[in-house]
């Protein structure tokens, strides 16, 4: 078991790197988290209300999500005039990702609110912005934290790939690792990429409890997240 | 290779454009078989494992909980660091890469299958039951074609993703389409850097294009009018919505 | 109840959310020294130098060890490792994002000059200083005194191909060339020095397998299982003694000489400084980087830093 050992000691002796490493990782996977949402929600608010606009937008993104990322981090320097090392690239690659999958889900989260529900808030004399501020968008909110878990997630795996290109992340653990022949290193990396995913799902799940307080966790929830894969291709 | 112009997109334009690039082993057809290849192989072992799995858990019901949280983790992992950490530790050669791969497709096939297979009506199944089918008619002959349509997305994002990652083989064995984003790299081409980078997404694009067609054909014509999956999807978000709208007004 | 206390929830929900996020931006703007497009200069102190390094472990040794006799002469230093590419840390010299960087006189000259033809030691030494002045005429970039110390690409095969073959040098694989296939990254079918060069200048068009670890692990891995017979293996790489390969003369210079030397901006650069990189170069050898890259990535895997410190401390150079 010493390769075991060897992970083990690896993380105090190089905890510097490690935290930089870790650092620069967290930034690229949570900016376009929230970009993404910041952005979708509009989007696909403004595609319910254009019909023609509405398909040409989510034919847009589903081809812009189909793009690799690789190919992505490469080609992103040359529009956006940035050096290829830059983190900017990675965080614009990866909120494209979350715009694409997350606007297909909102559209769908929108267009299930009841229309009752709507109706009421009208009665009430609430203004369309506050009404979607106030109600459409809190009525959402499980459906978008659970593309949310599926962007944290894969993005974390993802921001990795840019340390092929000399974007610093844990993803240098895994090039630097290669290099020296160093498999413990690539096994530290890998283990600190799960770990950051898990702790993100985690405060996602907590952050869906405190937004939605009107509703219990559901097995239903869990069902949803294995079938939203299937269900953003298949739509 | 020498370009006319020191603009970027006129080098790419002129890389895609010399013959030289599209002949020889390594030229743009062949590195797009060899990465084709990578992902056919990837797909089918990805599938001996998940399909028979999603089927079993899908249709019993056993071992959800397991599959769930085991799909998590696997969608976490790093695959640019399990293609290096198998390189380094398996022999050389294609298995390595093709193994990281694996686990990167199994997950959406595994939800696709399961999902699929679970989403299927319980009363269609128990009509199926009460007409003496057998378990494995009532699979193969209701569960599997009403539930074709989710578990087919499952495949086809699970070879949108192999699709865009075997481009990572190609910085430890020098194969696929990745190889363009090294050279170019190495050698300060950029003409090939971002010219390999387009033909990575054109081929993704109509890799995906493809199984969305393949998709569409291979529902039952029985099933096609009605969209089932599409229709239950929209009806479980809208009752989730009205509980959720209920819950909170009360 | 519910909906009175929704809000706060909320706003202590995206406050928790904000305050992570605050945490991960102050974690990389410890680390912003990595990037080199970031504002190094910035955070370190006014006259202070930045050594950068390649992004592979024998440029940061080099760069450790610059870096700790600047400071333990008393030149304020700090270094930014990593860059990547020749191409790229040459950029971040121009622009001032460093002010020094390891570089191999041979493969720098290409860089500076693609058509030179310099192909010895002197050549080379000699034709840097105006390659750089022409290519880079708005900085003062030079290259300081040269060390010994040589890392260069070479052909190598084990032991026991050298000796059924009676292998001393790349000419002698000539005879029985179609046996041999080579293994390399897959851009040596078109540098000057590769699959061309060879049969250009030994006479011998070996077959190839593309491996693209530079000369790393899976290389010496396809080498020693005989998928290739012969490989391209950097001179300083540890493997090459540990595995008793034998590294084929190269008599006609198909790889030139790559000395190890200090390429610095000679504006920021100032004397004191370059009399202490000028000791250590005088003092590096082959065998030490041979012996810094065996601490580094061998069996050890020592953090570069340390082994730098170490070989200062031998040297006396630690101050």
């Amino acid at each position: 078991m010493d390769w075991l050992r060897d992970i083990i000691d690896y993380v105090p002796a190089n905890i510097d790197q490690l935290r930089e490493l870790t650092g620069n990782h967290l930034v690229q996977a949570i900016l376009p988290i929230i970009f993404g949402v910041l952005l979708a929600v509009p989007l696909a608010q403004l595609a319910r209300q254009n019909r023609s606009l509405a398909g040409i937008m989510l034919t847009g993104s589903s081809i812009l999500y189909t793009i690799p990322s690789l190919a992505m981090f490469v080609f992103l320097p040359l529009i956006l005039g940035t050096s290829i090392l830059s983190m900017v690239n990675v965080v614009v690659a990866l909120t494209i990702y979350a715009i694409a999958l997350l606007m297909r889900s909102t559209v769908d989260a929108l267009n299930s609110i009841d229309d009752g529900v709507r109706q009421a808030a009208v009665a009430m004399g609430y203004r369309p912005l506050r009404r979607f501020l106030t109600v459409d968008l809190p009525l959402s909110v499980p459906v978008l934290i659970a593309g949310v878990r599926v962007i944290s997630v894969t993005n974390i795996a993802t921001v990795s790939v840019g340390a092929l290109i000399g974007v610093p992340s844990l993803g240098r653990l895994f090039t630097d690792g290669l290099t020296r022949n160093y498999p413990e290193q690539i096994a530290v990396g890998i283990i600190f990429t799960l770990l950051l995913a898990l702790v993100l799902d985690l405060l996602l799940v907590l952050l869906e409890r405190l937004l939605t307080p009107w509703t219990r966790p559901t097995k239903a929830s869990e069902a949803d997240d294995v079938a939203l894969d299937a269900r953003t291709v298949a739509a | 290779m020498d370009y006319s112009s020191s603009n970027l997109f006129v080098q790419m334009g002129e890389w895609l454009a010399n013959p030289d690039n599209w002949s020889g082993s390594r030229g743009i057809p062949m590195r797009i078989i060899e990465h084709l290849g990578y992902v056919g192989l990837t797909m089918l072992f990805a599938m001996l494992i998940a399909v028979p799995l999603g089927m079993y858990v899908g249709h019993t019901g056993k071992g959800r909980v397991l599959i769930v949280s085991g799909i998590g983790i696997l969608r976490a992992l790093p695959t640019l660091g399990m293609v290096f950490l198998f390189a380094l530790l398996f022999s050389r050669g294609v298995l390595p890469a093709v193994w990281a791969l694996v686990l990167l497709a199994v997950p959406p096939v595994l939800s696709g299958v399961y999902s699929g297979i679970a989403s299927v009506n319980s009363t269609v199944v128990d009509a199926a039951r009460s007409m003496g089918l057998t378990e494995w008619q009532i699979l193969s002959r209701v569960e599997v074609p009403n539930g074709l349509q989710v578990m087919l997305g499952g495949v086809r994002a699970g070879v949108l993703q192999v699709v865009a990652t075997a481009t990572v083989v190609a910085y430890a064995k020098a194969d696929g389409l990745g190889v363009f984003l090294v050279e170019g790299t190495q050698v300060n081409d950029n003409g090939r850097l971002f010219g390999g980078a387009v033909v990575i997404a054109v081929v993704a694009v109509a890799v995906d294009g493809i199984m969305a067609l393949l998709q569409r054909f291979a529902i039952s014509p029985g099933l096609r009018a009605a969209r089932p999956a599409a229709r239950s999807e929209k009806e479980s978000g809208r009752q989730e919505a009205v509980a959720s709208a209920q819950g909170g007004t009360t | 109840m519910t909906h009175l206390s929704r809000p706060r929830a909320v706003r202590r929900a995206m406050m928790g959310l904000a305050g992570g996020l605050t945490a991960a931006l102050a974690l990389t703007a410890c680390g912003a020294n990595s990037d080199p497009q970031g504002e190094t200069e910035s955070d370190a102190p006014a006259g202070s130098l930045v050594v950068g390094s390649a992004d592979f472990p024998e440029s940061q040794i080099i760069a450790e060890i610059y870096a700790g006799a600047l400071n333990a002469g008393g030149v304020d230093t700090t270094v930014t490792p990593n860059i990547g590419s020749r191409e790229i840390y040459y950029q971040a010299l121009e622009d001032g994002s460093i002010d020094l960087i390891p570089e191999y006189s041979g493969n720098l000259l290409l860089l500076a000059d693609p058509e030179a033809t310099a192909e010895s030691a002197e050549e080379i030494l000699d034709a840097l200083p105006d390659a750089l002045a022409s290519n880079s005429p708005d900085s003062n970039l030079g290259v300081l005194e040269p060390s010994e110390a040589e890392d260069k690409d070479a052909l190598v095969v084990t032991a026991a191909t050298a000796e059924e073959y009676g292998l001393e040098s790349i000419g002698d694989l000539a005879p029985n060339c179609e046996e041999f296939t080579l293994g390399a990254p897959t851009t040596f079918q078109e540098r000057a020095y590769g699959l061309a060069g060879i049969e250009e200048k030994y006479g011998c068009a070996l077959g190839f397998e593309a491996i693209n670890d530079g000369g790393g692990p899976l290389t010496l891995q396809a080498l020693l299982d005989d998928t290739v017979q012969v490989a391209e293996i950097f001179t300083t790489t540890p493997s090459l003694e540990d595995n008793d390969l034998v590294v084929l003369e190269d008599p006609e210079n198909n790889f030139i000489a790559q000395q190890v030397l200090p390429l610095v901006n000679l504006d920021t650069v100032g004397d004191e400084a370059q009399e202490i990189l000028n000791e250590v170069s005088a003092e590096l050898t082959t065998e030490d980087l041979l012996s810094l890259n065996r601490e580094v990535s061998g069996d050890e895997k020592r953090d570069p830093a340390e082994a730098a410190a170490d070989w200062l401390s031998e040297h006396d150079l630690d101050g």
